[in-house]
């Protein structure tokens, strides 16, 4: 083997090499794993279970059912008269029918509890740059963001990469179910003066990724009299608002603001995306609702460097626009999407391990602490590794999520059949059940 | 408060220039050959409208594919799942062999180094934020796409320092007007990571020259920097010399691997759907680059604005029909020539003449100068504003494309049909007529006054922002 010479290279930007990304974390080591070997009913049945991806495919036999007796949706009719305005259609404003669509579709999702107004939208092509735009309206590089732990991992490159703006973590734990504390908030907010950070807002996402549940309407009052008091932004991402089990049991920030009507409604921001509500990450399609003009009109100008699909948003306009088949989907998706929730708890609870107590979202929050060899992040990691390589799932650890506490896992549960499902379930029962037979004949 | 970041205060965003208000004005009363035939003409926009009809009859050939299905099988589920930021592998196979066909097959792109963006918009910030910092600079010459100011700048913190073209050799870049604007940089402390060249060139309408290209490969490879070509209009060329790409001289020269870096890994190549396929509502948009450094740098970041999957088959299927792109290659090429000639003619019968080296892009580049009342930039706002109000046209001005010599203008003819073309080179003659039947001073005075009352007074009307490429 040769003498290996470094090879310079024309500088790139530190933002090119750094690892902000957030790539390089084990939570992608999983995908990995997954990738090297699917698992497959069929071809591969002894394959990974790809559990770590918060994907909602419960509902797509809807939305085929709608395209099947709507194809003008997806085509632009016969001999194609609406095609050329679509193809040539780039307003940062957006198509005026696909906006409205969207505004009342929020609405729904909301139980009617709450109005938007079409004008506020601002789409971007995702949620993921959603977010990424509001920081860069928001902050300044240098500046902080206070997230609650756990949270997203991808709010560590989402946030951060680009805008060179910090995230200081508002610290939550099992002890009260993880619920955000006017202390928790205080303690961040002292955290991020002590690194000489400037704080410009909070950032939550209710209902929660990883924890599964929606935040509590008081949390939610003392959140907004917070930032208040500290004059800073909030940004509230909802996206998983249509993936609550119950309607009644989500409370958006918008609700809160109208009850105050509106008064200081100015720094908060919604972010929403038909991601997962509807199972369309493919087809990038996000939104920003801002109560602060400035905002809306900066956000409008910037969401250039992401628009969405004129062809992605005809196809949108005339789906959502479409009440009964709204009003059908949010039901049916919730109802599926309960289901999903009992099942893997009660599988989950035949082997003894319990999850938070969950009430949205695609996924569940579970306690694998009891199993762990130390009560560590090591501890975590090893476990995580074990199920990955042993057990064949992949599951995403606490502590990719910034959790405080070593042992929790998320585990995604509407990404698969059924019959996957049970599967997994077996698969996590027969594992706890060497573990325990191991430590027992220790 | 509100407290908003430097950003979202600052103006670099561009859009409070005056050059918007012609795309307000045209909002305002918009020319329609029936319900408006009095009202301003668009000519500002570069969008090409002259081959829908290609595009539709593929579409209605082919009903199953934006129908999300593939042999007969719907495949909308796993469409609408994907969100891999390597992009769909059929699609990015059909687009290099889409760019590889327009450069007559002397190049070829492997589809691994190209990365998918939402439109060539968030592909040229993308490299800028690879490839510089905050506060360092890229040369771009003069004319260049106003929308530059805030693609590579706004957010970045990148900056622009000109490089100075003129009409004394039809705008080519030069090698004093390079060193120029390299110690241009130097004199304002800001350390050049390169150049970014628009070929075939927005505003121009011209293809570079071989020995350009080569002047370019040069400089960068003496002064170790980086070269982004934009070659969003590649497709666009229709008559002679022919389009250049520079991966074409990259293939050629034998001299660029005895250096630190090898030349290769410092070109990087824009494209997009929006000019040449008439698609910019479907943001489609792609970084090239041999760099695997950048390639994996701009593929994460690309997660800030993906092609819609929904999109991303559409074209792979459209762009893999090999009979529909050399026919739509070709035809769109001869219908451009044609407009453009049916401009150039009109517009010389007024008397006004067009950059003799345009031959490719959705506009010319015209010469006013002689129109003016002085050779001030301020006399080329004058004459853009009578144009907008008296003859009814939106152009762009040169100042808008930072160009150094005053009387140029931008004009637009893809975006209409033959008639408003017509109708719009009516006018122009009319005024140009007028103009000179004028008893020189005082009617012109007169009229400048009654104009300049007009656009106060709409000026401060509210506005509406809009969009302009």
């Amino acid at each position: 083997m040769g003498i290996e010479i470094e090879q310079p290279c024309v500088e790139l930007s530190n933002v090119a090499v750094s690892e902000t990304h957030g790539e390089d974390s084990p939570y992608f080591a999983g995908w990995k794993a997954y990738d090297e070997n699917p698992y497959d009913e069929l071809s591969n049945p002894s394959g990974v279970i790809q559990m770590g991806l918060a994907e909602n495919q419960v509902s797509f036999d809807l939305l085929e059912k709608y395209l099947e007796e709507h194809p003008e949706a997806s085509t632009w009719g016969k001999g194609a008269p609406g095609f050329r305005e679509n193809a040539l259609f780039q307003d940062y404003h957006g198509l005026k029918t696909f906006r409205t669509a969207m505004a009342t579709f929020m609405e729904k999702v909301r139980g009617g509890r709450v109005k938007f107004d079409p004008q506020r939208v601002v789409l971007t092509a995702g949620a993921t740059a959603a977010n990424e735009l509001l920081t860069f309206i928001l902050a300044n590089p240098g500046d902080a963001l206070l997230v609650p732990t756990p949270y997203y991992p991808g709010f560590d490159r989402d946030l951060r990469w680009r805008t060179g703006v910090n995230i200081v973590p508002i610290h939550c734990d099992s002890l009260n179910n993880f619920q955000i504390t006017p202390e928790a908030l205080e303690c961040a907010y002292k955290d991020a003066e002590a690194m000489n950070f400037k704080v410009r807002g909070v950032l939550i996402t209710n209902p929660s990724n990883p924890l599964g549940i929606t935040i509590p309407r008081s949390v939610l009052e003392e959140i907004l009299d917070f930032v208040t008091r500290k004059n800073i932004h909030l940004v509230s991402d909802e996206i998983y608002s249509g993936s609550v089990f119950s309607s009644s049991e989500f409370t958006s920030v918008a609700e809160i603001l109208e009850g105050r009507e509106y008064k200081n409604a100015e720094r908060v921001h919604i972010v929403y995306s038909l991601s997962k509500d509807l199972g369309l990450p493919g087809f990038r399609v996000g939104t920003i609702y801002s109560y602060n003009d400035k905002v809306v009109t900066t956000a409008r100008r910037m969401s250039s460097f992401t628009l969405i699909s004129s062809q992605t948003q005809h196809l949108l306009a005339s789906m959502l626009s479409d009440e009964k088949f709204t009003e059908n989907y949010i039901e049916t998706n919730r109802e599926r999407l309960r289901k999903r929730y009992e099942m893997i708890i009660e599988g989950l609870r035949s082997a003894g391990i319990e999850c938070l107590k969950g009430n949205a979202g695609l996924f569940c929050w579970m306690n694998m602490s009891p199993l762990l060899e130390k009560p560590t992040r090591e501890g975590e990691l090893k476990l995580w590794n074990a199920i990955l390589h042993q057990v064949k799932l992949n599951i995403s650890p606490g502590s990719s999520c910034h959790s405080s506490e070593p042992g929790w896992f998320r585990v995604c549960f509407a990404n698969m059949t059924e019959h996957t499902l049970e599967i997994a379930l077996q698969r996590i029962r027969h594992f706890v059940e060497r573990i325990r037979t191991q430590t027992e004949s220790v | 408060m509100k407290l908003l970041s430097t950003k979202a205060t600052c103006n670099s965003h561009g859009q409070d220039s005056s050059y918007f208000l012609g795309w307000q004005e045209y909002e305002k009363n918009p020319y329609d050959e029936v319900m408006n035939p009095e009202g301003i003409i668009q000519m500002g926009l570069a969008e090409n409208q002259l081959s829908f009809d290609l595009i539709e009859s593929w579409l209605d050939k082919n009903p199953d594919v934006p129908g999300f299905k593939s042999n007969g099988k719907s495949i909308f589920r796993e469409l609408a799942l994907f969100q891999d930021y390597h992009g769909l592998p059929s699609f990015k196979k059909e687009l290099v062999d889409f760019m590889a066909e327009i450069r007559g097959n002397k190049v070829t792109f492997d589809p691994n180094h190209i990365v998918l963006t939402a439109g060539s918009t968030p592909a040229n910030e993308t490299l800028m934020f690879c490839l510089a910092e905050k506060g360092e600079a890229f040369l771009l010459p003069t004319p260049y796409y106003p929308g530059f100011d805030r693609d590579l700048k706004w957010r970045t913190g990148v900056e622009i320092v000109p490089i100075q073209c003129t009409s004394s050799n039809n705008f080519q870049i030069t090698e004093p007007a390079l060193q120029q604007a390299y110690q241009d940089a130097k004199k304002r402390n800001l350390r050049v990571k390169g150049v970014l060249v628009t070929n075939p060139s927005n505003p121009l309408g011209t293809t570079m020259s071989r020995s350009e290209l080569n002047l370019l490969i040069d400089f960068i490879k003496d002064k170790n920097m980086h070269l982004i070509s934009d070659e969003i209009y590649s497709g666009t060329v229709y008559s002679s010399p022919g389009f250049v790409s520079v991966m074409e001289i990259l293939k050629e020269r034998n001299d660029l691997k005895d250096c630190d870096v090898p030349v290769g890994d410092r070109v990087h190549v824009v494209y997009s759907l929006s000019k040449d396929l008439g698609l910019p509502g479907f943001r489609v948009g792609a970084i090239y680059s041999e760099n695997e450094v950048v390639v994996g740098a701009a593929t994460k970041m690309s997660s800030f604005g993906l092609v819609s999957s929904q999109t991303q088959y559409l074209l792979s299927a459209m762009l893999g029909d090999k009979k529909f792109t050399k026919n739509y290659i070709s035809e769109n090429q001869k219908r451009l020539k044609r407009r453009q000639r049916m401009l150039v003619s009109g517009l010389q019968k007024a008397g006004i003449s067009c950059l003799k080296t345009n031959n490719a892009g959705l506009f010319c580049w015209v010469d006013m100068s002689h129109l003016l009342h002085s050779n001030t930039f301020e006399a080329e706002m004058d004459l853009w504003k009578k144009i907008l109000y008296e003859v009814r046209l939106n152009i762009s001005p040169g100042a808008s494309c930072h160009c150094t010599e005053p009387g140029w203008f931008r004009m637009c003819f893809a975006n209409m049909s033959e008639d408003t073309l017509n109708l719009a080179m009516k006018r122009l003659k009319a005024f140009v007529a007028a103009e000179s039947n004028d008893n020189a001073c005082s009617k012109r005075t007169s009229r400048r006054k009654s104009l300049s009352n007009w656009v106060f007074r709409l000026s401060s009307r509210d506005h509406r922002e809009q969009e302009e490429r």
